[in-house]
C-alpha cells in the first residue's frame, strides 16, 4: 500500500481533471467585458442595475405592434375613419363624427381588450411562477370559471344589473381562490397541490355553470351563454375605468415583489434561505393574481388562454427564466387586441365574441406546448 | 457562547413530534456533521437551525437572538443553507444561478455591484465551475450541478453554512470531491459548517465535531469523532454490530459491520441490525484493506 497522504493534501490537490480545467479557465485572463452573469450592467455611484437587452427589445417591439393593432382597429372598423381623422380625434382636434365613433363606439371596446389582456397575462404570469407550473393559470385552476359562476348566479337567479354581474364575478373568483388555498394548505402551499386542487375546483365550477344555464329561462340563458364565452363587445367607459384602476393599483404591488418572485423559482427552501419571505410574498402574489383575474372576468367575461399563453410566449420570446411582468402584460394586451381585431374583421356580422378567437389560438398553443415539453425535457411539477 | 445554538427545541410536523427538549451547540469554526439512523430527526434539526421549520417550543439562537425574530435578509447574510433538493429555473445559466446567491446583499437600486461580481467569480473559482459560467444548468452532470449549487451558497458569503445531505445522488468520487471542497472551506478558518451525512465513515473522516442522534431526536453523543465513535455507540444508536478500526488513510474511526455469518452465529450478538441499514455504510473495499 502507498504511504497514506494526509487529509490536508488530499483535500487541496483535488486530482480531478474537470476541476483542474476549470481552475485554469478562471485564472487565465478573461476577455474584457466578460461577466459571469447575462445581460448588461449599468453602474453609477452606489447604484447598479442589471438590464436584459433582449427583454427591452422584445418589450419595445411588442409595444409597437400593439400600437399598430390599435390604430388598425380604430381605422378599419365598419365606420371606416381615415388615419388622419382618428389621430385628430385622439389629439382632441377631431370633428363630431370622428369623436363619436372613436370615443363612444370604438375606443372603450379597444381599451377594455388591451387592459383585460394585460390583467389576464399578469395574473397568469404570477400564478405560473408562484406555483412553478406552466398550468398554474387562472383559467386552468378555476379562478375564471368560478368568477363566471358568480356572474351566472347574478344573471340567471338574481337577474341583476351589469354592475351586480361584475360584483358576482369578483365574489366567485375570490371564493374559489380561498377554497383552493385552504384545501391545498398542508405545511404551506405547494405549487402542484395548488394546481391539482384548482383543477378540481374548476371542474366543479364548470358543472355549476352548465347547471345554471340549463335551468335558466331562454332569454337569461342566451345572455349568460354570450357572457360565458368572453367578449368585449359593447363595453363602455365604466368598464375601461374599472379595469384601468385595478391594473394601476395591482400591477405596482406585483412589481414590488418581482425580485422575490424570481427567487421563488429556486424552490421555497432555497429562496427562504436566501432571505426571501416566501410565505408572505406568495400570499400577496396569489392575492394579486386572483384579483386581476376576477376583475378581468368582471369586465369581459371568462376569456380563456390569454393568462396561460402570454407568460409562456414571453418567456420564450425573451429567452429569460425571470418573468418580466411588464413585457408579459404587453404580450397579453397584444394577444387580446389582435384577437378582437380578427373577430371584428373576419366575422363582422356575427359579432363573434373574442373568447372564441383566443380559445382557438390558445388551444392550439397548449397542444404545441405540451407536445414539445414532453418531447424535450419534462419540466413539470 | 457559540454563534449558533439550539436550545430546548420541540420539533414537530403537525401532530407528529420529532424531537423534545433538543439542545445542540455548534462550535464556532467547526465542521459539524450530524449523523443518526433514518427518521431520527437529523434533517429536521438542520431545518430548524436554518429557520425552515419553526420549533413548537424552544428556540434557535443566532448571535444571541432567536433566529425567528430576526429579519430574514439579515439572517441570510450570516447563515446559508444548501437544501436537499433545489430546482434550477429552466434554461438558467450557471453564472446567473450562482449570482442568485447575492440576493441578501442586493436591493432594487443595487442589483449588481462590483463586489457582487467579484464574490460570484471567486465562488465559482473555489468550486471549480468558473469554466461553466455560460452553460445551462439543466445540461450539467449531477456532480457539476451540486458544485454549482454550492457556489451559489458560497456567493451568499455567510460565515455559517448548513448542508442537508450534500452528497446524496452523487457517486463515490463526486461525494469525496464535494466533501473535500467542504473541508477546504472549513480549513480556511472563516467558515463554520454543519452537514447532515449518511455515511458514518465519511462523517468520521471530515467532521471536527460529530453530533450523533438517536431516534426521537435525542443527541446520543457529541464531540471529536475519535473520542465519541465506539462499537457500543454504533450498536446502541443504529442497532448495528460492528467493529471500529482506524481508517488506514486518515487514522479516523472506521466502522466495519460484522459479517452476516458472525451475526447469525449464536454468540449472543443481537440480530437487530436491519439489512438495509448496513448498505448505507458499505465502505469502499473494506474486506481487502481492513487489516483484521
Amino acid at each position: 500500500m502507498t504511504p497514506p497522504p494526509t487529509s490536508d493534501t488530499a483535500a487541496s490537490d483535488t486530482a480531478n481533471p474537470d476541476t483542474a480545467n476549470s481552475h485554469t479557465a478562471a485564472t487565465s485572463p478573461r476577455r474584457a467585458g466578460t461577466r459571469p452573469v447575462s445581460g448588461r450592467v449599468v453602474r453609477a455611484g452606489g447604484l447598479s442595475l442589471r438590464l436584459a437587452p433582449r427583454t427591452l427589445v422584445v418589450a419595445a417591439v411588442v409595444a409597437a405592434l400593439l400600437a399598430a393593432v390599435m390604430i388598425v382597429t380604430l381605422t378599419a372598423g365598419e365606420y371606416s375613419l381615415t388615419l388622419g381623422q382618428v389621430l385628430a380625434s385622439l389629439a382632441g382636434r377631431g370633428d363630431e363624427t370622428g369623436d363619436f365613433v372613436v370615443y363612444t363606439l370604438m375606443l372603450p371596446r379597444l381599451l377594455v381588450a388591451v387592459l383585460v389582456g394585460a390583467m389576464l397575462a399578469v395574473s397568469g404570469g404570477l400564478l405560473q411562477t408562484v406555483t412553478r407550473n406552466s398550468l398554474g393559470s387562472p383559467d386552468v385552476i378555476g379562478f375564471t370559471s368560478a368568477a363566471a359562476t358568480g356572474a351566472l348566479v347574478v344573471i340567471t337567479v338574481l337577474g341583476g344589473t351589469m354592475l351586480q354581474v361584475s360584483l358576482g364575478a369578483l365574489a366567485g373568483g375570490i371564493v374559489a381562490a380561498l377554497l383552493i388555498y385552504v384545501l391545498a394548505y398542508h405545511r404551506g402551499v405547494s405549487g402542484l397541490r395548488f394546481v391539482l386542487m384548482g383543477i378540481g375546483i374548476n371542474a366543479l365550477a364548470v358543472a355549476a355553470n352548465s347547471f345554471l344555464i340549463t335551468r335558466a329561462s331562454l332569454h337569461d340563458a342566451l345572455t349568460a351563454q354570450a357572457w360565458l364565452v368572453g367578449s368585449v363587445n359593447s363595453r363602455g367607459w365604466e368598464h375601461v375605468v374599472a379595469a384601468a384602476v385595478t391594473l394601476a393599483v395591482l400591477l405596482p404591488v406585483a412589481l414590488s415583489r418581482t425580485r422575490s418572485l424570481s427567487m421563488m423559482e429556486l424552490g421555497d427552501d432555497t429562496a427562504s434561505a436566501l432571505g426571501v419571505r416566501t410565505g408572505r410574498d406568495r400570499t400577496v402574489l396569489i392575492g394579486v393574481s386572483v384579483l386581476l383575474a376576477a376583475f378581468a372576468v368582471a369586465a369581459a367575461g371568462p376569456i380563456t388562454f390569454v393568462a396561460l399563453a402570454a407568460p409562456q410566449l414571453t418567456r420564450r420570446l425573451t429567452r429569460s427564466p425571470a418573468p418580466g411582468l411588464v413585457t408579459t402584460a404587453l404580450v397579453g394586451a397584444l394577444l387580446l387586441a389582435t384577437g378582437d381585431l380578427l373577430v371584428q374583421q373576419l366575422f363582422p356580422a356575427a359579432q363573434l365574441p373574442v373568447g372564441t378567437a383566443t380559445g382557438c389560438v390558445g388551444g392550439l398553443y397548449l397542444i404545441w406546448l405540451l407536445a414539445s415539453e414532453w418531447r424535450g425535457k419534462g419540466r413539470y411539477a | 457562547m457559540t454563534r449558533l445554538r439550539a436550545e430546548d427545541l420541540t420539533l414537530a410536523y403537525d401532530q407528529a413530534t420529532v424531537a423534545n427538549g433538543l439542545s445542540v451547540d455548534i462550535p464556532d469554526g467547526s465542521f459539524t456533521v450530524i449523523i443518526g439512523p433514518n427518521a431520527c430527526g437529523k434533517s429536521t434539526l438542520l431545518k430548524a437551525l436554518a429557520r425552515m421549520l419553526k420549533p413548537k417550543a424552544g428556540a434557535v439562537h443566532l448571535d444571541g437572538k432567536a433566529i425567528t425574530s430576526q429579519r430574514s435578509k439579515d439572517v441570510a447574510k450570516r447563515l446559508g443553507l444548501l437544501p436537499q433538493s433545489s430546482t434550477a429555473p429552466g434554461g438558467i445559466t450557471v453564472g446567473d444561478l450562482v449570482a442568485r446567491g447575492r440576493y441578501p446583499h442586493q436591493s432594487v437600486l443595487r442589483q449588481w455591484s462590483a463586489e457582487d461580481e467579484a464574490v460570484v467569480a471567486e465562488s465559482m473559482r473555489l468550486t471549480g465551475v468558473a469554466g461553466l459560467a455560460e452553460r445551462v444548468v439543466d445540461e450539467l452532470s449531477g456532480g457539476q450541478r451540486q458544485r454549482v449549487w454550492l457556489a451559489m451558497v458560497l456567493a451568499q458569503q455567510t460565515p455559517i453554512l448548513l448542508l442537508d445531505e450534500p452528497t446524496t445522488f452523487l457517486d463515490i468520487a463526486h461525494q469525496i470531491e464535494v466533501l473535500d471542497l467542504c473541508a477546504d472551506l472549513h480549513d480556511d478558518g472563516e467558515h463554520t459548517l454543519v452537514a447532515v451525512l449518511h455515511d458514518l465513515n465519511q462523517a468520521c473522516r471530515y467532521a471536527t465535531n460529530l453530533v450523533v442522534m438517536r431516534p426521537g431526536g435525542v443527541v446520543a453523543a457529541q464531540g471529536e469523532p475519535s473520542e465519541v465513535v465506539t462499537a457500543d455507540l454504533v450498536e446502541d444508536v443504529f442497532g448495528l454490530s460492528c467493529r471500529v478500526i482506524d481508517d488506514p488513510e486518515t487514522g479516523t474511526p472506521m466502522i466495519v459491520p460484522v459479517s452476516r455469518t458472525a451475526r447469525s452465529a449464536p454468540a449472543g450478538q443481537p440480530v437487530g441490525a436491519s439489512a438495509g441499514e448496513s448498505q448505507h455504510h458499505g465502505p469502499v473495499a473494506v474486506h481487502e484493506d481492513a487489516p483484521l
